[in-house]
């Protein structure tokens, strides 16, 4: 089967090429693996990134037949005969063939503070922090993002400005602030009241589309619309706000 | 990084969308059957039900007004939204002048429809 892979080689390529690669056909295999048969028997310099071959890591996001996908995940038999085309990850800059820079993505992911803030501080010997079931279905879902940037790559908004929070990042914000353990909400609506924040999102759902894990980012945005609209007017009302 | 965190005044327009969106959903393919179909068809509705004098009452009367009010303008807002995104997506990024001429377009129609409703009388 013809795989036409993205490459780009900073110091000799002045634009990103495709180049053809025949690859063996098999009913189970994936496209990560079709690109280590290219690695390890054709052309040792082609660089994608992986890591768990199993969807857990989400280091092999790429755009596949143009759809942002998984790389270990997808398999060569959805696109039998061929030909199947290989891009790095819409909308990040290119370091290298497949291999994107994740550096925007990391601190945005780092703005929004993704870890639990606790709302009350206790001490190991008070035990756990105990929660309902209800509780836990309120965020448990956005639990499962794997930070793969596929839903970046999906996002016409994110494309057209890339200072747009994104969907993966609000998602993950949502999951800490719907959290009944974590105090630090207001510290994280702070960057998603922001025009770049929530406000950049006009509601297309490609991102929730292509999410691997079923994380449903747009949701996500979609509750926190409401929330901001409404505390956008409320902060006038509540009390001991500081605007 | 440091992200901007100015707070946009996007809620304003969005809540406006929003509310003429649900409006929109609910009540215009009605709208558009009654005033568009079936009053000037004669179907159903009484010949007189549009006529000049009916909607003259209706408009005076103070729920009429409401809801006339309600349906131009919330529609304007949701159209305006609509057409600034798009713009957006259609290259002509997020800017003042288009949000002017958007949004500005449907103040002026909430202000005329608002004046209108009150020289019309009660
Ligand atoms: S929300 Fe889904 S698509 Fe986006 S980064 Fe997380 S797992 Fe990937
Ligand atoms: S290799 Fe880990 S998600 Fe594909």
């Amino acid at each position: 089967m013809k795989l036409e892979v993205m490459r780009y080689l900073p110091e000799s390529d002045p634009e990103p090429r495709h180049q053809v690669y025949e690859v063996p056909y098999s009913d189970t295999g994936s496209v990560l693996e079709a690109l280590q048969y290219i690695k390890d028997e054709l052309d040792p310099t082609l660089s994608f990134r992986w890591s768990c071959r199993m969807a857990i890591c989400g280091s092999c996001g790429m755009n596949i037949n143009g759809v942002p996908r998984l790389a270990c995940r997808t398999f060569l038999r959805e696109y039998f005969p061929g030909p199947v085309r290989i891009d790095a990850l819409a909308h990040f800059p290119v370091e290298r063939d497949l291999v994107i820079s994740a550096a925007d993505f990391i601190a945005k992911l780092e703005s929004i503070k993704p870890y639990i803030i606790p709302r009350v501080e206790r001490d190991v010997s008070e035990g756990e922090y105990l929660q309902t079931p209800l509780e836990l279905e309120k965020f448990n879902q956005f639990t499962k993002c794997i930070n793969c940037m596929l839903c970046y790559a999906a996002c016409p908004q994110y494309g057209i400005d890339p200072a747009f929070l994104g969907p993966g990042v609000i998602a993950l914000a949502h999951r800490y602030n719907a959290d009944s353990r974590d105090g630090a909400a207001e510290e994280r609506m702070g960057q998603l009241h922001a025009e770049e924040g929530l406000w950049s999102c006009t509601a297309v759902g490609y991102c929730s589309e292509v999410c691997p894990k079923d994380v449903d980012p747009a949701n996500a945005v979609n509750q926190n619309k409401m929330a901001s609209a409404l505390d956008y007017f409320l902060r006038f009302v509540k009390p001991g706000d500081k605007s | 990084m440091a992200h901007p965190v100015k707070r946009s005044n996007a809620p304003v327009f969005w809540l406006l969308f929003g509310a003429g969106g649900m409006l929109a959903a609910l009540l215009g393919p009605m709208l558009v059957l009654i005033t568009g179909i079936a009053a000037p068809l004669g179907w159903v509705l009484p010949p007189d039900a549009l006529s000049y004098d009916n909607m003259l009452a209706f408009s005076r009367n103070i729920p009429g007004k409401l809801f006339i009010f309600a349906v131009v303008t919330l529609f304007v807002w949701h159209a305006a939204h609509r057409i600034y995104h798009t713009l957006h997506d259609l290259g002509i990024r997020r800017n003042r002048l288009s949000m002017g001429f958007c949004y500005g377009i449907s103040l002026a129609a909430t202000l005329l429809a608002g004046y209108a409703l009150v020289i019309i009388g009660f």
